[in-house]
């Protein structure tokens, strides 16, 4: 498998070569080059910022469909939490669980359930495991990617516990072989996510060698089918009672639902990608260090505002706060006060900076920073991103790196053209004028 | 291979500011390809510098000359200056005013924390007339 698998995509055709994108990356992961956006794979932490501000809907989430669960024998749903805030008027969970059968799945099983294990393991880790204080969640796989490209200090502070959905995944299918003696690998474990960052977490695990999950399903894409198949649930049919979840297992969901899941006061959550990086520089100057929990998630509101949701995150919200109003404060407990080590990572996180480095040595980085130094002072400085590049200063960092040259700078080119207008020689001017210009310019 | 040098003016006045400088030195670092550590003990050291200029200093400059071997900090301040260095220097002595503890700051760890994670550090300091802090990180 390539090194770096990522689910967030680009479709070329659709793809204009405007700079949204490339201002929205918190990594900036993206320029535009040669009219199209190219992903910098090595920088890209699959936040989904880019499928959002997308006005072209160029940018997706490569994902499976619904036939992909024709490989297995018996197929698990595991709906996220956030998949039941996305339905109007939904007073009982079991409704949508109960529906999921319908569109191929053998059983279900709540990743909210998980998620409730996660927190009384998250306490006992807190309680026993005496973690370096902040101790961050690893639960949003775009925040444990983003502490590991431009965080490389902060890995020890990131609990080593499993995603909910890991757990969920691992639950289900020794459920599944218990209860049907098949062989695990004839069992497929699908995810109904409203993430890219965690469908590319099946793929390219971090903190454990194989992922329990076989494939992800988007939100967005089985919204319409489940609708359908709740709708034909009548309502005076007996439904069976598959939701086994409190409003712990829910309040994952939205922002704050985890850090109060750990019933620790002295936690604090923080939502959205430059939210989180604000925090996560704050932990850094070392202004967080009597708090014992943070709480991150990369997307606005919580898992909620994925990209690859239905609804509104705030809709939502809303929504998941009328629908666990009556529920039981959480319905699964660990048995034991030991957190079984099977419910921990097995493999540490390992930092992933190399790419923000501007060289292998300092030497030659010292290099390469004046020389950044000496074009930026050739630049506008009004990071337009006319050139392809988030800003100036990522533009000289590409021109220092080799990737591309000065000239792609247009208020340069602009500059420079008035300075060699009496220039007859074409080749002196191929030179010096950037590529998109040159037909213009013989035209005139 | 001459040193880079980065030069930053902090403001007296605008708490939102306060931090900048320090972020941008720890940014240049990063890219450079310091150890982790090194990094984050020259971040810390010069935030906290920082954040006394902004509370007691009203504002300066700040200059860092970084070589592959060390990293060494000046921070330039024309505030009322140090009465008493060694006083100053004990953990827990602050002389922030109370609308500034309010804002979590002046806990009286800012020097002592300078210290702890410098190799060096000089101060000269003449009250009336400002205080300047030199610091050293090597890296090993």
């Amino acid at each position: 498998m390539d090194t770096y698998f990522h689910s967030v995509r680009l479709d070329k055709d659709k793809c204009r070569g405007c700079t949204n994108c490339i201002k929205r990356c918190p990594t900036q992961a993206i320029r535009v080059r040669n009219g199209k956006a190219r992903i910098i794979k090595e920088r890209c932490i699959d936040c989904g910022e880019c499928i959002r501000v997308c006005p072209h809907h160029a940018k997706y989430a490569s994902r499976d469909s619904l036939e992909q669960l024709d490989s297995y024998k018996y197929k698990i749903a595991l709906p996220a939490p956030a998949l039941y805030g996305q339905f109007n008027n939904l007073d009982d969970v079991n409704i949508i669980l109960n529906a999921l059968p319908s569109l191929g799945f053998d059983a279900v099983f709540e990743v909210s359930k998980a998620a409730e294990l996660i927190s009384d393991v998250t306490r006992l880790y807190l309680e026993k495991m005496n973690p370096p204080k902040p101790a961050i969640s690893s639960a949003c796989p775009a925040v444990v990617r983003l502490i590991r490209v431009c965080f490389p200090e902060l890995i020890d502070n990131i609990i080593l516990v499993n995603a909910p959905v890991e757990e969920a995944g691992r639950l289900a299918r020794n459920r599944a072989v218990a209860k049907t003696g098949l062989k695990p690998e004839e069992i497929g474990v699908f995810f109904i996510s409203p993430c890219p960052a965690k469908i590319t977490s099946f793929k390219q695990p971090i903190g454990t060698d194989k992922s329990n999950i076989d494939g992800a399903i988007a939100i967005n894409d089985i919204y319409p089918h489940l609708l359908k198949a709740m709708e034909k649930i009548d309502e005076h049919d007996e439904l069976v009672a598959l939701h086994e979840s409190g409003v712990i297992g829910i309040g994952w969901a939205t922002s704050g639902g985890e850090a109060s899941g750990t019933l620790n006061d002295n936690a604090l959550a923080a939502d959205g990608i430059e939210n989180c990086m604000k925090i996560l520089e704050e932990v850094e100057r070392g202004n967080l260090d009597s708090v014992d929990f943070i709480e991150l998630n990369a997307c606005q509101g919580g898992c909620v505002g994925g990209s690859l949701t239905a609804e509104n995150p705030f809709i939502a919200k809303s929504r998941l706060m009328k629908l666990r109003k009556y529920s039981p404060v959480s319905c699964n407990r660990l048995p034991t006060k030991e957190i079984p080590s099977e419910m921990l990572c097995s493999v540490p996180i390992e930092p992933c900076d190399d790419v923000m480095k501007l060289a292998d040595n300092v030497q030659e980085a010292m290099a390469r920073m004046s020389r950044m130094e000496e074009l930026l002072k050739t630049f506008p400085g009004l990071d337009c991103g006319t050139c392809g590049a988030p800003g100036c200063k990522a533009l000289a960092e590409d021109v220092v790196r080799g990737f591309t040259t000065e000239h792609d700078c247009v208020f340069r080119a602009r500059q420079e053209l008035q300075d060699i207008e009496n220039i007859e020689n074409p080749e002196q001017l191929e030179k010096i004028i950037p590529a998109p210009f040159r037909e213009t310019l013989k035209k005139d | 291979m001459d040193p880079i040098a980065l030069h930053y003016d902090v403001s007296g006045t605008d708490f939102t500011c306060a931090g900048e400088a320090s972020g941008k030195i720890k940014k240049a670092l990063k890219e450079l390809g310091f150890p982790t550590s090194i990094t984050r003990n020259v971040a810390i050291a010069v935030y906290e510098g920082e954040i006394n200029m902004v509370i007691h200093g009203g504002g300066g400059v700040i200059d860092a000359e970084i070589t592959p071997e060390c990293i060494s900090i000046t921070l330039t301040d024309q505030g009322p200056g140090i009465p008493d260095v060694s006083l100053a220097m004990q953990e827990g002595y602050s002389t922030a005013p109370d609308n500034v503890r309010q804002l979590g700051f002046g806990a009286g760890m800012g020097l002592p924390n300078i210290k702890k994670y410098t190799d060096e550090m000089v101060i000269e300091t003449e009250v009336g007339k400002g205080t300047t802090i030199k610091l050293k990180v090597f890296v090993k």
